[in-house]
C-alpha cells in the first residue's frame, strides 16, 4: 500500500516534526506504537509491544536507550500531511538524546502518566523543549488505569505550562483512546517547518549510527534546500567531502527515496565507515554551491561519570578494547583510555554519562561480545590544583596525591526533586547529609512538590537515588544537570589487604564522609573475601593514616579428612575443580580476591544499577 | 575400604577387561594389593554416601549368595586379566557392612582371594565390621578364616551423636567389640571415628578419645563430618534441622584427637590415621596414597594397575549380570597421563607423614614450597633434606597446600 507519506519533497506546509517527550515510563514508546498502527505503516500482524525500542537491550530492560524518528501519514479534513515523529528516552542518563531530537522538531508530546503525574524528567524535559522555542502538546497517559487521577494531574500540567486544564489531552497508549485526537491535535497545533526550498542545501545532522551492513547511517533534517542520492555532500565543520550511496525515509523501516526537501527528516548513506566522519550536530551541505553558513550545532556530550573497565582475563585485554572501539561507533557519548591497575591488570578508563549508561555499556560489552568485566567503583571529574600552582584532571582516583594539593573543584548539579508534600522533612534531611544546598520549593499540587537543589555529582551517583526512593517510599522521583563546579575539601580514601593499597578500591570522597566509607567498604570486603591460608588485615587510609580496620581470620582447615578409599580420581576431579575456582580470583599481592568480592564490593546500591527506572 | 557413589565420567571399559601391555609391565614392581567390595548393610545412615544397599532396595534383585558368585567370577577374570597374578601383600574385605555376612561368610570371599591370587607371606588381611554385628565367635571364625585385621566403625562413644549419626550400636559396643577382638588375637585393630556430627561437645570428643584409649588398639581413623550430596543428612542441613558442621570447629576438634591421640602413643602417619607403631599402620590403605597396584572386586570398587584406573559397575544385580555373561564389571576407566601420575603422587603422598619427595614438583611448585614452608605450611627441616612433609597447622590446610605445590 502506498501513501501520500511515501513520495518526499512534501510541501512545507503539510509537513509536521513532533517528538514525544516523557519521565522514563510514563508511556512514550507505547504511544509510538499505536500511532504506528493509526497510521497503517506497522500492519497488524507485524506490530509488537514498544517497536521502536529495537535493541535487545532495550527490549530487555524495557526502556528507551536511543531516540527513533519515523515518517509517518496522516489526514485532517480529507488534508494529507506528513508526520515526522520522534520517540525519545526517558532516562535522565539520555537527556542528551532529547535535546538532539528538540532541534529536529517544531512541537513535541509532553506525555504524563496520569497515575503519576508530573516527574522529575517531565520538568526538565519540559524545559529543554522551551528552551528551543516547541510548542508542547501536553498529553495525560494511561488514562485507563484505575488508579488515574485525570482530574489532579491535568490540573498540575496545566499550572506547570500555563494553559487551561481542559487543554490537557487525555489519551490511553495501552488501548489507543484519544490517539486520533492527539494526531489531529498535532497537524493543527505544531507550526509546519520553515526553511529556503531555493537555497543552497543545509541539513542537521541529529543522529549517526553504524550498520555492520549498510556502515554509517546518517539521520538528518533537511532545514533549506534539498538532497538527492545524486548529489556530493560536504559536512561543513570538516569539509570533507562524500559521495551519497542513498538517502531515504524511515516508516519505520528504512526506503530510499528520490531526496529529501525543506523540513524533511530521513536518512543518506556514505560510503564512510566511521560515525565520527558524520558527527552529530554538523551540518551536511553539497559539494557544488554549497551553504556558506552551517546551522548552529551541538555541544558533544560530556562524560559525568568515570569507571576503569578491566577485563577479568587479562588476555582479553585487545577484545575489549576492539569491543569498546564498535560501540563507540553508535554511542559518541562513550570515551575510554588505556589505564592500568596494580590490583586489575590492564584496563580503560571510560567516560559515561551516568551510572545507566555505565551498567549498560557494561552489559552490551559482557553479553554482546562474551568477555567477563569487572568495573571499578564510579566516579566523577575532579580538577585539582597542586601547591606549586600546578592543575591536573584526575579522572582515576589512583591519580590522585594526597597532600600537596592546595584545591579541589568537583562538579555540581541542579538536581529536581519531585515528591508528595509528606516526604519534605525526609528528603530534606537526606540531602542535606549529602551537602545539598536548597536552592527553591514549589507546590505542584496541593499535595505534591518539586525541591530543587544545588548538589555534588559525587554524592548523586553514590547512592543518593536508593535512599531518596527509600526514604519516600518509592515515590519520589529525580532529576540532574551539571550546573559548574565548587571548590570542597576531599580527600582519597584507599583500601589496604595486607598493607598493601589496592588502587581498584580508592575513592575520592568528602573527608566528613572519609571514615563511613573507609568502614564500609572494610567490612564489605571482610564479608566478600574468602578466608586465606593467612590473616588478612584490611585497611582503609587516608595516606598514611588508618581510619578503619577489619581482620580476614585465617581459615583453620581446608583438607579433606574423609577416607575416598580407591576412588583417586575423584579426589583427583575435586582438586582440578578447586582449581578452575582459583583461576576465577584475582591474585591481590599474596590474597585470592574472589570476582564477586570486586563487583560487590565496587557496586555502589546507586540509581543506575539497581533501580533502571527513575 | 569404602567405595563412594558418585563414579567418574572417564572412557568405556573393555567388555573383556584386558589391560593395555603398559600397564601390566608395572606389575610387580610395587606392593598389590586386593580390594573386595560388600555392597549391604543393614540399615542406611543418614550420613552415607557409600555404594551400599538395604535389603529393602535390593529386593529380590541381588543377594549375598549372587553377589558372592560374582566376586568369586570377577577374581578369576582377575586372575586371568593379570596374566601370572602377583600373590596379594594386602586384602582389604570393606563396605558397606562385611560383617553382615558373618564368619563363614568372610572366610568365603578370603578362601576365593586366596584362590585367584594366593596370600604373599605375612600378607596383612583386614575386613571392616559394624560392632553391632561382632560377636567373640565372630572375631575367633574371622581370625581362623586367616584375616590379620578388624576395623570396626565406632564414630563416637556419645549416645546422642551415635543417634545423630543413625548409628545402631549402644555407646560401649565398640569398645567391647574392640576387647573381644584383641582376646581373640587379633593384634591389629582400628577404630573409626567421625568428629564434628551436630550436636557433638568437645566433652563427648573426649569421651570417644578416652574411649579408644581404653579399648587398646593400635589403630584410629578419624574424619570429620562431610555432609554429602543426596543423602538425609544433607536434607536435615538444607532444611535447617541441622547446623552444618563449622570449619573452625572441626579443625579445633582435629587438634584435639591428635593431641590425645599422640599423647598416648598414637602417631599420625596419613591426615586421618594415627598408629602405635610403623606395623601398625595399615598397608593396603597405604597401597592406594602411595601408588601401589590392586585389584578392587565388588559393586562399584576401583583399581589401579600400572597407571590405568577404572572401576566396576555400581548395582550388585547389573554387577552379577555383567559377570554371568562372562564380561568384565567395569563401567569406565582412565588411563593416567604422567602429568595425572605427578599430581596425584601430590595430592596423596602429601597426606603422608613421611611426605612426598620434591623432585616431584616443577620448578614453581618448589618455589611455593619453599614459601609454604617460610609459611609455617610445611616443615623447614624436611624440606632441606628434599622432603614436603604438613607440619601440624599444614595437615589441616594440605588442599590449600596442594593447589599452590600444582601452581
Ligand atoms: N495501563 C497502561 N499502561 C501503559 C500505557 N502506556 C504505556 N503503558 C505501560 O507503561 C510501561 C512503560 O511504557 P513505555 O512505552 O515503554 O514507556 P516509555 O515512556 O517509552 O519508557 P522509556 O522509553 O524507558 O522512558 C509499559 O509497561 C507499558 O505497557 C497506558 O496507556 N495504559
Ligand atoms: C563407609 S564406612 C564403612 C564401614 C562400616 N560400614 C561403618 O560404617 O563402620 C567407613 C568409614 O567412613 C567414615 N564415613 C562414612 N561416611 C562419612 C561421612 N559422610 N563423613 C565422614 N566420615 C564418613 C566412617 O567413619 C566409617 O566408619
Ligand atoms: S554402616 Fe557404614 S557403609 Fe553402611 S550405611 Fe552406615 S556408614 Fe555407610
Ligand atoms: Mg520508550
Amino acid at each position: 500500500m502506498s501513501t501520500f507519506a511515501d513520495t518526499t519533497f512534501t510541501t512545507p506546509e503539510l509537513i509536521r516534526n513532533f517528538c514525544i517527550i516523557a519521565h522514563i515510563d510514563h508511556g512514550k514508546s507505547t504511544l509510538a506504537d499505536r500511532m504506528l498502527q493509526l497510521t497503517g505503516v506497522v500492519e497488524e500482524r507485524a506490530m509488537r509491544a514498544q517497536y521502536l525500542d529495537r535493541m535487545d537491550i532495550e527490549r530487555e530492560r524495557g526502556i528507551t536507550i536511543k531516540a527513533q524518528n519515523v515518517r509517518l501519514p496522516w489526514q485532517l479534513e480529507g488534508q494529507d500531511h506528513v508526520l515526522h515523529m520522534i520517540d525519545t528516552p526517558g532516562h535522565v542518563d539520555f537527556t542528551y538524546e532529547v535535546s538532539r531530537a528538540l532541534e529536529a522538531c517544531e512541537g513535541a508530546i509532553l506525555l504524563v502518566d496520569a497515575a503519576q503525574g508530573i516527574e522529575a524528567q517531565t520538568l526538565a524535559n519540559l524545559y529543554l523543549a522551551l528552551e528551543n522555542d516547541l510548542t508542547i502538546i501536553p498529553v495525560l497517559n494511561k488514562i485507563d488505569l484505575p488508579a488515574a487521577d485525570p482530574e489532579k494531574y491535568s490540573a498540575e500540567l496545566a499550572k506547570i505550562i500555563g494553559c487551561e486544564p481542559t487543554d490537557v489531552l487525555r489519551v490511553s497508549a495501552k488501548t489507543g483512546l484519544g490517539v486520533r485526537e492527539l494526531l489531529d491535535e498535532v497537524v493543527r497545533k505544531v507550526p509546519p517547518p520553515v526553511g529556503e526550498a531555493e537555497a543552497p542545501p543545509r541539513a542537521m545532522i541529529f543522529d549517526s549510527v553504524y550498520d555492520t551492513y549498510r556502515g554509517v547511517v546518517t539521520y538528518i533534517r533537511v532545514v533549506d534546500g534539498k538532497i538527492t542520492p545524486r548529489q556530493r555532500i560536504k559536512m561543513m565543520s570538516t569539509g570533507a567531502t562524500h559521495e551519497l550511496l542513498e538517502v531515504g525515509i524511515i516508516s519505520p523501516e528504512p526506503k530510499p527515496s528520490a531526496g529529501l526537501g525543506v523540513g524533511e527528516v530521513g536518512y543518506l548513506i556514505t560510503g564512510v565507515k566511521d560515525v565520527r566522519q558524520s558527527k552529530v550536530g554538523d551540518t551536511v551541505t553539497s559539494e557544488r554551491k554549497g551553504a556558506a553558513e552551517p546551522l548552529a550545532g551541538y555541544r558533544d556530550p560530556k562524560p559525568m561519570v568515570y569507571s576503569g573497565l578491566y577485563p577479568m582475563d587479562g588476555s582479553d585485554y585487545p577484545d575489549l578494547r576492539e569491543a569498546l572501539e564498535k560501540l563507540q561507533l553508535n554511542d559518541a557519548a562513550l570515551t575510554f583510555e588505556p589505564e592500568t591497575s596494580a590490583a586489575l591488570g590492564f584496563g580503560f578508563r571510560c567516560g559515561f554519562l551516568g551510572l545507566l549508561h555505565l551498567e549498560i555499556t557494561r552489559d552490551r560489552l559482557e553479553r554482546e561480545f562474551g568477555l567477563d568485566l569487572i568495573s571499578t567503583a564510579p566516579n566523577v571529574v575532579y580538577r585539582v590544583i597542586m601547591d606549586d600552582g600546578k592543575e591536573h584532571v584526575v579522572t582515576n582516583p589512583s591519580d590522585w596525591a594526597n597532600g600537596k594539593i592546595a584545591e579541589v573543584y568537583e562538579p555540581i548539579t541542579k538536581c529536581t526533586v519531585i515528591a508528595p508534600s509528606d516526604f519534605i522533612g525526609a528528603i530534606m534531611e537526606l540531602c542535606q547529609s549529602k551537602r545539598g544546598q536548597l536552592a527553591g520549593m514549589d507546590y505542584l499540587s496541593e499535595d505534591r512538590v518539586e525541591l530543587r537543589y544545588t548538589m555534588p555529582l559525587a554524592e548523586i551517583i553514590f547512592d543518593f537515588f536508593d535512599s531518596l526512593k527509600s526514604r519516600t517510599r518509592g515515590y519520589a522521583s529525580l532529576d540532574y544537570e551539571e550546573a559548574g563546579e565548587q571548590s570542597a575539601d576531599l580527600v582519597k580514601v584507599d583500601i589496604l589487604l595486607q598493607g598493601e593499597a589496592v588502587d581498584a578500591f580508592s575513592a575520592i570522597v568528602h573527608r566528613d564522609a572519609a571514615y563511613g566509607y573507609g568502614t564500609k567498604m572494610a567490612t564489605k570486603l571482610r564479608e566478600l573475601i574468602p578466608r586465606q591460608q593467612y590473616e588478612v588485615p584490611i585497611q582503609a587510609a587516608i595516606g598514611s593514616r588508618i581510619i578503619a580496620r577489619e581482620t580476614i581470620r585465617a581459615i583453620r582447615k581446608d583438607v579433606l579428612a574423609k577416607c575416598y578409599g580407591g576412588d583417586i580420581t575423584r579426589k583427583r576431579k575435586l582438586l582440578e575443580k578447586q582449581k578452575e575456582g582459583k583461576k576465577r580470583m584475582k591474585m591481590v599481592g599474596r590474597v585470592e580476591v574472589p570476582q564477586e568480592a570486586f563487583v560487590a564490593a565496587l557496586s555502589t546500591e546507586d540509581s543506575g544499577s539497581k533501580d533502571k527506572k527513575k | 575400604m569404602d567405595v563412594p557413589s558418585a563414579l567418574p565420567v572417564a572412557d568405556p571399559a573393555p567388555a573383556d577387561g584386558s589391560l593395555p601391555a603398559s600397564a601390566l609391565d608395572e606389575l610387580g614392581s610395587r606392593p598389590f594389593g586386593v580390594y573386595v567390595h560388600v555392597p549391604f548393610c543393614a540399615v542406611r545412615c543418614g550420613y552415607c554416601d557409600f555404594n551400599t544397599y538395604t535389603p529393602g532396595e535390593l529386593g529380590s534383585s541381588a543377594s549375598p549368595a549372587s553377589w558372592l558368585e560374582g566376586l568369586r567370577r570377577e577374581l578369576d577374570l582377575a586372575a586371568h586379566v593379570l596374566g601370572s597374578p602377583p600373590a596379594a601383600d594386602t586384602v582389604f574385605v570393606g563396605g558397606g557392612t562385611p560383617s553382615l555376612l558373618g564368619a563363614e561368610g568372610l572366610g568365603s570371599v578370603l578362601a576365593a582371594v586366596r584362590q585367584s591370587f594366593g596370600l604373599a607371606p605375612g600378607a596383612e588381611v583386614t575386613t571392616e565390621s559394624n560392632p553391632e554385628s561382632t560377636s567373640e565367635q565372630f572375631f575367633a571364625g574371622i581370625l581362623d578364616a586367616g584375616y590379620t585385621r578388624v576395623s570396626l566403625g565406632m564414630q563416637s562413644a556419645a549416645q546422642h551423636v551415635l543417634a545423630v549419626l543413625d548409628r545402631k550400636h549402644t555407646a560401649g559396643r565398640p569398645v567391647a567389640a574392640a576387647h573381644e577382638a584383641r582376646n581373640a588375637g587379633f593384634e591389629h585393630v582400628n577404630l573409626d571415628l567421625i568428629y564434628g556430627t551436630p550436636g557433638e561437645r568437645p566433652e563427648d570428643l573426649r569421651a570417644s578419645l578416652a574411649a579408644v584409649l581404653e579399648a587398646g588398639v593400635d589403630h584410629v581413623s578419624a574424619y570429620a563430618l562431610i555432609v554429602e550430596d543426596g543423602t538425609a543428612l544433607a536434607r536435615k542441613v538444607d532444611r535447617g534441622e541441622l547446623p552444618a558442621p563449622d570449619d573452625d570447629q572441626l579443625a579445633a576438634y582435629y587438634e584435639m584427637v591428635d593431641g590425645t591421640l599422640s599423647g598416648a602413643g598414637l602417631h599420625w602417619y596419613e591426615v586421618s590415621n594415627w598408629a602405635s607403631s610403623e606395623a601398625a599402620r595399615c598397608r593396603h590403605n597405604l597401597g592406594y596414597w602411595q601408588g601401589g597396584d590392586w585389584w578392587g572386586a565388588g559393586p562399584g570398587a576401583h583399581s589401579h594397575v600400572g597407571g590405568v584406573r577404572w572401576w566396576n559397575v555400581k548395582h550388585p544385580a547389573r554387577y552379577s549380570a555383567a559377570l554371568a555373561r562372562g564380561d568384565s564389571p567395569a563401567a569406565g576407566r582412565e588411563t593416567l597421563s604422567a602429568e595425572d601420575r605427578r599430581v596425584e603422587r601430590v595430592l596423596l603422598e602429601l597426606r603422608l607423614a613421611e611426605g612426598m619427595s620434591v623432585r616431584v614438583l616443577d620448578e614453581a611448585g618448589r618455589e611455593q614450597a619453599r614459601r609454604c614452608a617460610e609459611e609455617g605450611l610445611l616443615a623447614p627441616e624436611a624440606l632441606v633434606g628434599g622432603r614436603c612433609v604438613l607440619t601440624d597447622r599444614g595437615r589441616l590446610l594440605a588442599d590449600g597446600v596442594v593447589r599452590r605445590l600444582l601452581p
